[in-house]
């Protein structure tokens, strides 16, 4: 059949009991019952959950042949954890068909390739995954499906019980004895735990992974002891240098910077933006220049942000300080600024899970009440559907993460992106793969113009009204392809290698096995 | 092959923008930042081994970049280098909308271009006194002549002051305020506006420093520059703003145009506006500043 957003969906994929997309609030107000762990009692006091080594806790753990194990990706591309217990998994304990279910994969897991290779991982669950794992993947070697989901919907099937984990490994900067866990306090600090929290709820046994043991009780906690099963303490759980920056800088690009400030001058001309509003904020090239030129039209209109919601950085973090966001909502932080900041400031600056971020199947995610969502984009197309999950040669290297969610639930959400690059054409007829669907994108920025959704009628009016210029995403296509001539359509092998589930569960897209790469 | 219209002698120029000819990344697209001229850098950006494959650059990017309504214009290199006269041959061959002559001294230099670019428009098939001309002053001598120069030749659209060589000829440096600049500024505005041309302002070479290039750029404007020669696309925005005229400035000149077609209506032809005594240099001044307003973008009035 075809969806929503015209995509084929195989009918042996529909005979699973998948249903293709059908449009962004197709799932509300369904009810359904959350799954719940199978845990073990420790009624008998104990001094220590601490074990000798990973395998110990793998063992304590019930580590068995063709289990589900999950780790976070708040440690970003610096993790050593994931790469770490896979090691043990399958070359000390000679496990095999085991699925890897994780918020994020990319070159740190690098490793995870070639167990997908040797057999060894047979199923891989993300809302990520670039580097090898990608590669492998686009080449048909991963024995099932791999199921791409937002950071919203990577919850959402976790509760419903879609997947089951049966161990989840979860890194942490600092943790006790007993398994009270946080992204501070450490040798190497991430901030927020946001990505850990739920799997901590979910999985059947949990096991935190520290290098920095401190004392009983590591309080406040991201990470409660009473979910923990053991902890090992290791050397490092992460490069510094890849966990975190040291600032973000906003970049001195002057494309990149007319893109922002675009961004920021159509914001400042939609009824929405007045005092306490809310703003996904992150840190891609464009995306964290707008901050700065929204700091000028927020002093001259005398209006403050309510909210902040998403990955932080120094650049949000000091305009708060300056006294212009109140609350920052924090899922993950991107530099040493943002990290030092969530543990200085506990009144105004707070850490939250992926599900309460996003999860459209909780009673009411925070990106629900957003009013601005900046996004970026690999691809989008003449029907606003973006692609963040494939490259246009049809490889899997992108993370949708929280990009369908804040995209679904915000009132104006803009994609920023160049209309060109590296040769390649960003506004393009089709996009290779559909992460984010038309319906929830209402506003494209680009170097070469502006275009608005025509569903979105009103913001039309309301660029109007400011004398800011937009035109047809049509004419933004035409001339990008103008400039670079018309692309070859790929060329696909027939076997399906991932499927794109949409926030609700539902199919957006497969992506499909590529001839040569 | 990308067909340009004819290039028009008056037009809106408040921001030319200098990019390296050589640079296909930059030129490529340089019309998206919105600059109302665009000049392509033939002379210093390009090293002197570099210069025949700068040309080929610029004449492939002439011929197949659509820069729509930006002005294309070419610096080419000094009179006194073995590169001019290729320069011409290669810039109206490639159909730009004018060129930029550096270091011009004397009236002499202007036709010696002239005459080039003539040649060159014989050659290549092209419209006779298509090409535009515009002078770079940036020498003593150029500024003492400033008035020679502009009116040495039709094609003459302007002239701009050029202020690293000059300030060097002056033994002086960059000052905020530009006290060192003032005269030269001066001179070349009066010859400009005596000879009816345009009148553009040095670069602002720090481009981190905004308070300064801002106070420049508002100095540039109360002085009667038409617009001034910029570095960075980031600079586009301020400059545009600020020789935009202001709300004021046009429902002023709306005000005194209404009330011109009233007086004049009653064969009155001196009189009072807002306590100030008004007659025709006025009314001529308001239409300027509404057809600038226009230009600009920033009129929403239905004069």
């Amino acid at each position: 059949m075809r969806n929503a957003v015209g995509r084929e969906i195989p009918d042996e994929l529909l005979n699973t009991g998948y249903e293709g997309y059908k449009g962004k609030f197709y799932r509300d107000g369904t009810i359904f019952q959350k799954q719940s762990p199978r845990v073990r009692r420790y009624g008998k006091p104990q001094e220590s959950k601490v074990c000798q080594s990973i395998r110990e806790a793998c063992q304590q753990c019930g580590a068995h042949d063709g289990m589900t194990v999950s780790f976070h990706s708040d440690f970003r591309n610096g993790d050593y954890v994931a790469s770490m217990v896979m090691k043990v998994l399958v070359e000390d304990m000679g496990l095999t068909d085991l699925t890897v279910a994780a918020t994020s994969l990319g070159n740190a897991q690098d490793l995870i390739a070639d167990y997908i290779a040797q057999g060894k991982v047979i199923g891989i669950q993300t809302s990520g995954v670039r580097g090898r794992i990608g590669e492998v993947i686009s080449q048909g070697k991963l024995k099932t499906p791999a199921i791409i989901r937002s950071h919203g919907g990577r919850p959402r099937a976790i509760e419903c019980g879609e997947v089951h984990i049966d161990i989840t490994f979860l890194a942490a900067a600092s943790a006790d004895p007993l398994g009270n866990a946080k992204g501070t306090g450490g040798k190497h600090n991430c901030g927020s735990l946001g990505f850990a929290v739920l799997d901590a709820k979910y999985a059947d046994h949990v096991v935190i992974v520290t290098d920095t043991l401190v004392e009983f009780p590591n309080l406040p906690a991201a990470i409660d002891c009473m979910d923990v099963d053991c902890v090992c303490v290791v050397d490092e759980v992460g490069d510094p240098a890849k966990i975190a920056t040291k600032e973000a800088r906003v970049t001195k690009n002057p494309r990149e910077l007319m893109m922002a400030e675009a961004v920021a001058d159509v914001i400042a001309a939609t009824p929405y933006f007045k005092d306490g509003f809310s703003f996904q904020t992150g840190v891609g090239g464009p995306s964290l220049a707008v901050n700065r030129f929204l700091e000028k039209h927020m002093t001259d209109k005398n209006i403050k942000m309510g909210f902040a919601l998403g990955g932080m950085s120094s650049v949000i973090c000091q305009m708060q300080d300056k006294g212009l966001v109140e609350k920052l909502l924090d899922a993950q932080d991107f530099d040493a600024v943002a990290i030092e900041h969530l543990a200085q400031h506990s009144d105004r600056h707070h850490e939250i899970s992926v599900s309460a971020y996003a999860n459209p199947a909780n009673k009411g995610a925070y990106v629900n009440y957003l009013d601005y969502a900046v996004l970026g984009a690999l691809e989008i197309d003449t029907h606003f559907n973006v692609n963040v999950t494939t490259g246009s040669d049809g490889v899997l290297r992108g993370a949708p993460g929280g990009h369908p969610d804040a995209a679904a639930g915000s009132k104006c959400c803009i994609i920023v992106t160049p209309l060109i690059r590296n040769r390649i054409a960003t506004v393009c007829q089709d996009v290779v793969t559909v992460t984010t669907p038309g319906d929830c994108v209402d506003v494209l920025v680009t170097d070469y113009g502006i275009a608005v959704n025509p569903q979105r009628q009103d913001l039309e009016d309301c660029l109007d009204k400011a004398g800011i210029a937009h035109v047809d995403i049509k004419t933004l296509q035409e001339k990008a392809y103008q400039i670079l001539g018309t692309p070859d359509d790929l060329k696909w092998g027939d076997k399906v290698v991932a499927i794109q589930e949409a926030r609700d569960g539902t199919v957006l897209d497969v992506v499909r096995q590529v001839i040569s790469i | 092959m990308i067909p340009r219209p004819k290039p028009k002698k008056f037009r809106l120029r408040r921001t030319m923008m200098f990019m390296n000819a050589q640079k296909p990344k930059l030129i490529r697209d340089a019309y998206i930042y919105g600059c109302d001229s665009i000049i392509l850098d033939l002379e210093d950006a390009v090293a002197e081994n570099q210069k025949d494959a700068a040309r080929f650059s610029l004449y492939h990017a002439l011929k197949n970049i659509d820069y729509g309504d930006t002005e294309v214009i070419v610096r080419i290199n000094g009179l006194d280098t073995p590169h001019w006269q290729e320069d011409i041959r290669c810039v109206v061959a490639g159909g730009a909308d004018g060129l930029r002559i550096a270091k011009c001294e004397s009236a002499d230099d202007v036709r010696q271009v002239e005459a080039h670019v003539l040649a060159a428009e014989r050659e290549f098939g092209v419209e006779e006194g298509r090409t535009l001309l515009m002078a770079a002053l940036e020498s003593p001598k150029g500024i003492m002549n400033a008035y020679d120069i502009v009116t040495a030749s039709p094609r003459m659209f302007g002239c701009a002051i050029s202020g690293g060589d000059f300030r060097k000829s002056m033994h002086v440096q960059i000052v905020r305020g530009g006290i060192e600049m003032l005269t030269a500024r001066g001179l070349v505005l009066l010859a400009a506006r005596a000879a009816g041309v345009q009148c553009f302002d040095t670069m602002y070479p720090f481009i981190d420093d905004t308070e300064g290039f801002e106070a420049e750029v508002r100095q540039n404007r109360e002085m009667g520059f038409d617009g001034k020669s910029i570095v960075n696309p980031r600079q586009i925005r301020y400059v545009h703003e600020t020789f935009a005229p202001t709300e004021k400035e046009i429902a002023y000149a709306e005000k005194l145009i209404r009330s011109f077609n009233e007086q004049a209506n009653q064969g009155v032809g001196v009189y009072t506006v807002d306590g100030k005594m008004v007659d025709i240099p006025f009314f001529e001044d308001a239409h300027r500043v509404l057809a600038l307003a226009k230009a600009c973008d920033v009129y929403r009035g239905d004069l």
